[in-house]
């Protein structure tokens, strides 16, 4: 599962005019040597293997309801025997819905955030290169979307479109790219008073060319660390709106929904609301674990603090 | 100072008002129609008419939010469309349980959070900080409801130490404290953590210690004020996580808290309640912003306010 540290030769010395610019691919062996960030990693691994290959894995369907997958009682069975984490209210097999909820989490974390991403990125860049009142207009406004409680507005929206897996992605990117925005449109503004940007300016670059060669390479380290830790923010949103009943909506399995459809029965099943509750957190956990690595490593602001 | 706090009361004031007409514009649009659901489904066409011109809802768009707002002028939210009480008086009667609810959350948080990061601090790159650290991780990774569940589980249902949701007495508000408390702990454990290892390498540290103060007393009276004023002065910024949260910790604890009205409100569509609510919960995190804000110059008085 995990790969080995990248060996190599020793890296030869820098020309002596190499720009100095963060390098992604160096952060990524020095990442492998972290032990949190190298189990974040294989946790991500773990959870995205078992998300592509469900069908491969997972011992029965999804939303098949068992004959057996009750007791006589008719109540859900404990983990163990044919079902290795035991079956919820209707007898479906939990642990291939957990894998196929995987699916669910990975999809909506990696596209509500990326859609999240590229908003805050646009409106920061936007702001902080151009300035004048489109800059002033767009970090009100930024400002205003952080003055919305974000989990009250998310539920809202969701409860007011009929969810599905996609509106539930588009409303938790759009009540999570103000923070991106904000901390880009900062380092954006700095950037552009910078030198190296006047002498371009200078020598009459032009201002895609200065956005795109010069701004947005400079951006890529933050952008990486804010999509990464992003991604916990999101998984943890969606969760929560599936648990509440107006994210993903049911047979769909998502983790949360899991949890939503079984809570009335959770104190004498309580591993249907924990076996996934675990992966919810595994999940957010592991992000976050890459992402605070990505951050001491990418950001020199950051570095020697820990 | 003067000058500073009169300009952003007037930012923050036009912030609410940019809150309240999005929230007014995507209320409006809102494809499930209340009239129907409080006409029934065996209303005549005729009644579901009348219904709309009384609540006001057959006018055109502009009209209804400019009554809302001279409404708002005099203090007037609306009045609730299910439960034929003005909305102020249904929040009114909600809140001081969810600002008992808020301050046991800020106790639990910052008594588990300073002292991980005190802790942590102290035994800095050996196993204890590492694990503390790692714990903080997991809290910050942790849904609300999860949390929630968890702590029900355990305390109420196995150990049976409280009850299992509730409101009246400090046995009810415990679980629902703590489930905050420790959501919200492992970002004022990582804050504690940096900020005390910043004070701890400070001069009048070691000015202390050369004095042949103890230890403890060097840790106790001298770092630990000066490490612990900037973190506990981060509260107000917390406001807003926690506005969210209560939505979520209310529903699961069945603690009668504007969280709880807000989601009840949002599966009726009972929308002036919604719009109240996302207004209070919105000057709270204003107001918090502004707090912070304003006492850090206080704390630290390198800063200045402009």
């Amino acid at each position: 599962m995990t790969m080995p540290p990248l060996a190599g030769p020793p890296l030869a010395p820098p020309p002596l005019a190499a720009p100095i610019r963060p390098r992604p691919a160096g952060a990524l062996a020095r990442l492998m040597r972290r032990k949190l960030a190298l189990f974040g990693m294989a946790l991500i691994a773990l959870v995205a293997a078992g998300a592509a290959f469900a069908p491969l894995i997972a011992p029965y369907a999804p939303d098949t309801q068992h004959f057996d997958g009750l007791t006589m009682e008719g109540a859900p069975m404990p983990p163990g025997g044919a079902f290795p984490m035991g079956t919820d209210l209707l007898g479906r097999d939990l642990f291939s819905r957990i894998l196929y909820g995987a699916r669910t989490s990975l999809v909506i974390g990696v596209a509500a955030n990326g859609l999240a991403l590229a908003i805050g990125t646009l409106v920061g860049v936007t702001a902080g290169y151009f300035r004048g009142w489109i800059g002033a207009a767009l970090m009100r406004f930024t400002d205003l979307m952080m003055a919305f409680p974000a989990l009250l507005l998310a539920i809202c929206l969701a409860a007011i479109f009929q969810p599905s897996l996609w509106i539930v992605a588009m409303v938790i990117a759009l009540v999570n790219w103000a923070q991106t925005a904000r901390v880009i449109n900062a380092e954006t503004a700095s950037l552009a008073t910078r030198d190296f940007i006047a002498a371009e300016r200078t020598l009459g670059a032009s201002q895609g060319r200065i956005l795109f060669r010069h701004i947005l390479p400079h951006l890529a380290p933050t952008i990486i660390v804010w999509g990464t830790l992003g991604i916990s923010t999101t998984v943890l949103l969606e969760a929560t709106l599936s648990f509440l009943g107006v994210g993903v909506q049911p047979p769909t399995p998502s983790w949360g929904n899991i949890i939503f459809e079984n809570q009335t029965y959770f104190q004498a099943a309580p591993w249907l609301v924990f076996i996934p509750g675990a992966a919810i957190i595994l999940l957010a956990l592991a992000f976050n674990l890459v992402g605070d690595a990505l951050r001491d490593e990418l950001d020199p602001t950051q570095r020697g603090r820990g | 100072m003067g000058a500073y706090l009169l300009r952003r009361l007037i930012a923050a004031a036009l912030i609410l008002l940019g809150v309240s007409f999005i929230t007014f514009v995507l209320l409006y649009v809102l494809p499930a129609d209340p009239v129907r659901q409080i006409a029934g489904r065996s209303a005549t066409p005729a009644t579901v008419e009348s219904i709309r011109q009384q609540l006001g809802l057959d006018q055109p768009f502009l009209v209804q939010y400019g009554r809302y707002l001279a409404g708002l002028a005099q203090g007037d939210l609306g009045r609730s469309y299910l439960q034929k009480t003005d909305v102020a008086t249904l929040i009114a009667a909600r809140l001081p349980a969810s600002l008992m609810l808020m301050a046991g959350g800020i106790l639990c948080e910052l008594a588990l959070g300073l002292s991980m990061g005190v802790i942590a601090a102290l035994s800095r790159g050996r196993f204890t900080d590492q694990a503390l650290m790692m714990a903080s991780f997991v809290t910050v990774s942790a849904p609300q409801f999860v949390v929630s569940l968890l702590l029900l589980y355990v305390f109420a249902v196995r150990l049976e130490w409280f009850p299992i949701g509730g409101y009246g007495t400090l046995a009810h508000l415990a679980l629902p404290a703590l489930t905050l408390g420790i959501l919200g702990s492992g970002w004022y454990a990582r804050m504690m953590r940096s900020s005390m290892i910043d004070v701890l390498r400070a001069d009048f540290i070691r000015t202390a210690r050369a004095k042949g103060l103890s230890r403890a007393r060097v840790v106790l009276r001298h770092a630990l004020p000066n490490a612990a004023l900037p973190v506990i002065a981060m509260i107000g910024i917390d406001i807003g996580v926690f506005m969210g949260g209560i939505v979520v910790v209310e529903s699961v604890f069945g603690w009668p808290g504007i969280g709880q009205l807000a989601w009840q409100a949002i599966q009726r569509v009972d929308i002036p309640i919604i719009m109240g609510v996302t207004l209070v919960s919105a000057c709270a995190i204003v107001a918090g912003n502004l707090l912070a804000d304003v006492i850090a110059p206080f704390i630290d008085p390198r800063i200045t306010l402009r």
